[in-house]
């Protein structure tokens, strides 16, 4: 990750806007599964087959690559006329080719895998191969994304001179923008919602400039200082000397301003196409 | 569609299914005479009290005729007690079998909310050490331990009560991943604790306990159909219900529907959604109903690229559904495809039935009778899988019409008539949405926009994964005709980080990084137009998701916001009216009477808080 951003007018971090998504509960985990015997979040829910012998795996690999590589693939993630086996649920319930061995060696005729004359000992061994390879929607080993940058330069400029440049310069603010966030899809996410670019679990490169908030009182008084706490019933915030502040809210009363500097990047984030963010991150990548 | 050919066995004809009340020599005998038979005696076609000989064929014949309701429980929750409307008790996930979770409930009324109180709070632990609801008092009861793991299986986070809480005679049952807890609705004090020790698997949340007579149900996420007396809280067998090694995991909470349990799966990793029908007294298996073809000439299969990729295409039945006792149709919402995001294996374009759809199934046979599907060829991991709701009533002017009502986790609101699955209205109940292309297509199905699939740059996408509503339930009263729906307005960026499309499994294949929020609400939809008729955004600038909603004939709607609050709005406009701040709400409100004394209840993480009105 790059390190973090020393001008902190452009990018303004709000970390609340990750929990708000963070903290959803959907049905499925976030992320890949290690493994282990201590769960500790859904990622690592499911143990490691105990790890076959290896011998056996280097026999179960030659055999493999003569006869079921060219159908299933050499990662058993299938091939062009052979399914994924990695995901097999076959595949999964079999512990040391007990359940692969019949579809082996008499194979699937119907659906043109043909037989194999392995002995039980063999398909062990293919077993054992094929078992190295772990089941998991996320394979980190895997995951390599291309470059990002696919948009046109000229019009993102354009674009940016129209959208953004009443509040951020090339030459001012964003001066060097590229290089104080050398990854390109963490600058993408950053001038899109900054804040946002940490992705999972990683730090964001900006640093937060907090939104503040004005109360207006019946009496008249005005509180301002930086927001603590919203909510349908409270609004809490702390002033400049450091005094927290709560005032119970009924419907508009007291009067609440929030003052959120990312509130412009909110106001666009409906109206952008996708080429549109594509144009503006290949024109600020070369702010170097 | 399919059943499960070599288990499958249909409870035949007769008025099954239906759990009324029958002739006194009809359950008593068999089942009295059942308890005689072998354990483990296989079940025979057409009857579920199969066995060998004339008296078994004798038997059968009875038992046919009694049909669904061969065995009614003596004591305890009688399975017609789910046919009635919501008032006194909650037996079941969604209170009564319609979904509306609307309670005829008014001693707690819009005219005295404000003078609710506190009645108790129970913080419950989970674990073999137990000793929850004692924490602020007298101490546990004492915990029971099954399960088939080794018991060193740490499950780290803190407990947290994500489902139904059923209140049956004055007792709670309340569920955590491998933990049951029963207590005293009059104070909260722990009854029993039951703790299953786990091998793993996903332990993301559990959705409460189904009850049949004096036998509970519940599932583990390391796949076991578990029963226990709901008197002890002792275990009185359990069954796998899935493969562990295809890393299924199980949340649901059971459903009871006559002599019928209803499981269905979970799982991340491209292997078949299903639901099972057990009975309630041995836990033999009844039917099996997959969700996507598993075999040539299923119906459906010409939605996939091929039959290996509908055989892992999901399409996971992990929220309980409804039943209509009129047709005898369990309706329910199934799970996205998979792999999720990683569509071209699936078949480009296709439809991938029945993933992310609406099903009926006869609860006595397991067979489809309809379906609509909401999300054609989802891409998103947006599941359909959220608790639909019966209603009937007019429908834009004329009926009275029977319908079923949905809003799926895509965005888009439906009306559906529940007899035939046609297709009555469609909206977008999010502002936000921006996945699918301007025009419906002739069925009213949104038609998916591939440009706003995960790309290597990035497509900015409404709604973030979590979906414009997720599981937690939505209402609707009666009173107003309005439905309720949790909402909200996120938004993300989609990058494509997998470009071989046999690289992705499950899940995989795509990082997805939040852009924020837009706002979360309560929606208020007229069902016959789908629109909005209002909204209440909640003013946070933070915070998660609204909680599952509860609605009342004392003209309350009950819901967590998304800062902590627990809060009572007026369901004709949205107003708030009380409110009490207590943590996050992590399940649906419910409520029952206790005594004579109307209890609102609801969790916030490990804590439950009943509320009551004393006058």
């Amino acid at each position: 990750m790059p390190s973090r951003v020393r001008h902190t007018s452009l990018l303004v971090a709000f970390a609340a806007f990750l929990i708000v998504v963070a903290t959803l509960d959907a049905q499925q985990p976030p992320g890949g599964r290690g493994r282990g015997s201590t769960i500790t979040s859904p990622r690592n829910a499911y143990p490691d087959r105990p790890p076959g012998d290896p011998a056996a795996i280097e026999r179960g690999k030659a055999l493999y690559s003569v006869n079921c590589q060219f159908c299933h693939g050499a990662d058993t993630r299938g091939g062009d006329s052979g399914p994924s086996l990695l995901r097999s649920g076959l595949v999964l319930d079999d512990r040391s080719g007990e359940l692969m061995a019949p579809v082996i060696q008499n194979g699937r005729t119907d659906r043109g895998m043909p037989k194999f004359a392995f002995s039980n000992d063999q398909v062990a061994d293919v077993a054992a191969f094929i078992h190295t390879f772990r089941a998991a929607g996320y394979d980190e080993s895997r995951v390599k994304p291309p470059s990002i940058v696919v948009g046109d330069a000229k019009a993102g400029e354009a674009f940016f001179n129209a959208k953004c440049a009443s509040c951020h310069s090339p030459s001012g603010d964003l001066r060097g923008l590229a290089t104080r966030i050398s990854d390109d899809r963490l600058l993408q996410q950053s001038w899109l919602m900054p804040g946002s670019g940490g992705g999972r679990g990683g730090p964001s490169p900006v640093t937060v400039r907090p939104t503040t908030v004005t109360v207006t009182l019946p009496s008249g008084e005005r509180v301002e200082g930086k927001l603590d706490r919203l909510d349908d019933f409270v609004v809490s915030l702390i002033t400049a000397d450091g005094t927290h502040r709560s005032f119970r809210t009924n419907g508009d009363t007291p009067k609440v301003e929030v003052h959120d500097p990312l509130e412009p990047h909110k106001k666009l984030l409906p109206t952008y196409s996708d080429a549109d963010i594509h144009n503006v991150t290949a024109f600020l990548v070369t702010l170097k | 569609m399919k059943a499960d050919s070599p288990s499958f066995f249909s409870l035949a004809a007769g008025p099954h299914g239906t759990p009324t009340r029958l002739p006194r020599w009809g359950p008593r005998h068999s089942r009295r005479e059942l308890s005689l038979m072998p354990r483990g005696t296989p079940p025979q076609r057409g009857c579920r009290a199969g066995g060998p000989g004339m008296a078994a064929g004798a038997l059968c014949v009875f038992a046919c005729l009694a049909a669904g309701l061969a065995a009614a429980p003596d004591g305890g929750l009688d399975p017609a007690t789910l046919l009635k409307p919501l008032a006194d008790q909650w037996p079941s996930y969604s209170g009564d079998y319609t979904g509306r979770r609307y309670s005829a409930l008014t001693q707690i009324n819009q005219s005295n909310v404000k003078s609710v109180t506190l009645a108790w709070t129970s913080r419950l632990a989970a674990g073999a050490g137990g000793g929850g609801g004692g924490r602020g008092g007298d101490g546990g009861a004492q915990t029971i331990v099954g399960g088939e793991g080794t018991g060193d299986v740490v499950v780290g986070g803190a407990t947290q009560i994500k489902g139904a809480v059923l209140m049956v005679n004055n007792v709670l049952y309340v569920t955590a991943p491998d933990n049951v807890w029963a207590l005293d609705a009059h104070d909260g004090h722990e009854l029993w604790h039951y703790f299953w020790k786990t091998k793993g698997g996903t332990h993301i949340g559990n959705r409460g306990v189904a009850m049949w007579g004096n036998y509970l149900f519940f599932v583990t996420p390391d796949d076991y159909f578990v029963s226990i007396d709901a008197r002890t809280g002792k275990e009185r067998w359990h069954k796998e219900a899935a493969s562990f090694a295809q890393q299924y995991f199980l949340t649901s909470a059971p459903m009871t529907i006559g002599n019928h349990i209803i499981v269905g799966t979970g799982n991340d990793l491209d292997s078949p959604g299903y639901l099972t029908s057990y009975d309630p007294e041995t836990g033999e298996q009844q039917w099996r109903f997959y969700t996507v073809p598993m075999n040539p000439g299923d119906p459906g299969l010409e939605t996939w690229k091929n039959l290996d990729a509908a055989r892992h295409g999901g399409g996971h039945p992990w929220i309980p559904g409804v039943y209509d006792p009129e047709t005898k149709l369990y309706i329910f919402g199934t799970g996205n495809p998979t792999p999720a995001y990683h569509s071209k294996p699936r078949g480009e374009g296709m439809d991938n039935l029945f993933t992310c759809a609406i099903v009926a199934v006869n609860v006595d046979t397991g067979k489809m009778e309809w379906y609509y599907q909401t999300s054609p060829h989802d891409t998103h991991d947006w599941d359909s899988a959220q608790t639909p709701v019966l209603v009937d009533g007019t429908f834009r002017g004329s009926g009275p019409r029977k319908m079923v009502l949905t809003a799926s986790r895509n965005g888009y609101y439906f009306t559906l008539d529940r007899r035939t699955g046609e297709h009555l209205v469609t909206s977008k109940f999010s502002e936000a949405v921006n996945w699918a292309k301007p025009q419906l297509n002739a069925k009213g199905q949104p038609v998916r926009e591939p440009a706003k699939d995960h790309h290597i740059a990035g497509a900015l996408v409404s709604a973030a994964n979590g979906g414009a509503t997720n599981w937690p339930p939505p209402a609707y009263s009666p009173d107003t005709g309005l439905f309720y729906v949790p909402t909200q307005e996120t938004y993300a960026m989609y990058y494509l980080s997998e470009t071989d499309p046999r690289g992705a499994m499950g899940l995989g294949g795509k990082d997805e990084i939040s852009v924020g929020s837009a706002g979360s609400y309560i929606s208020a939809i007229d069902y016959n137009t789908g629109k909005t008729v209002w909204r209440h955004k909640f003013r946070s600038t933070r915070g998660a998701a609204p909680s599952g909603l509860l609605t009342t004939a004392g003209k309350l709607l009950f819901g967590g916001d998304i800062s902590g609050n627990f809060v009572a709005f007026d369901p004709a406009n949205g107003n708030s009216i009380w409110h009490a701040h207590i943590g996050q709400v992590s399940n649906a409100p419910e409520t029952y009477m206790v005594d004579g004394r109307q209890q609102v209840l609801v969790a916030a993480g490990d804590t439950l808080y009943a509320f009551t009105l004393y006058q």
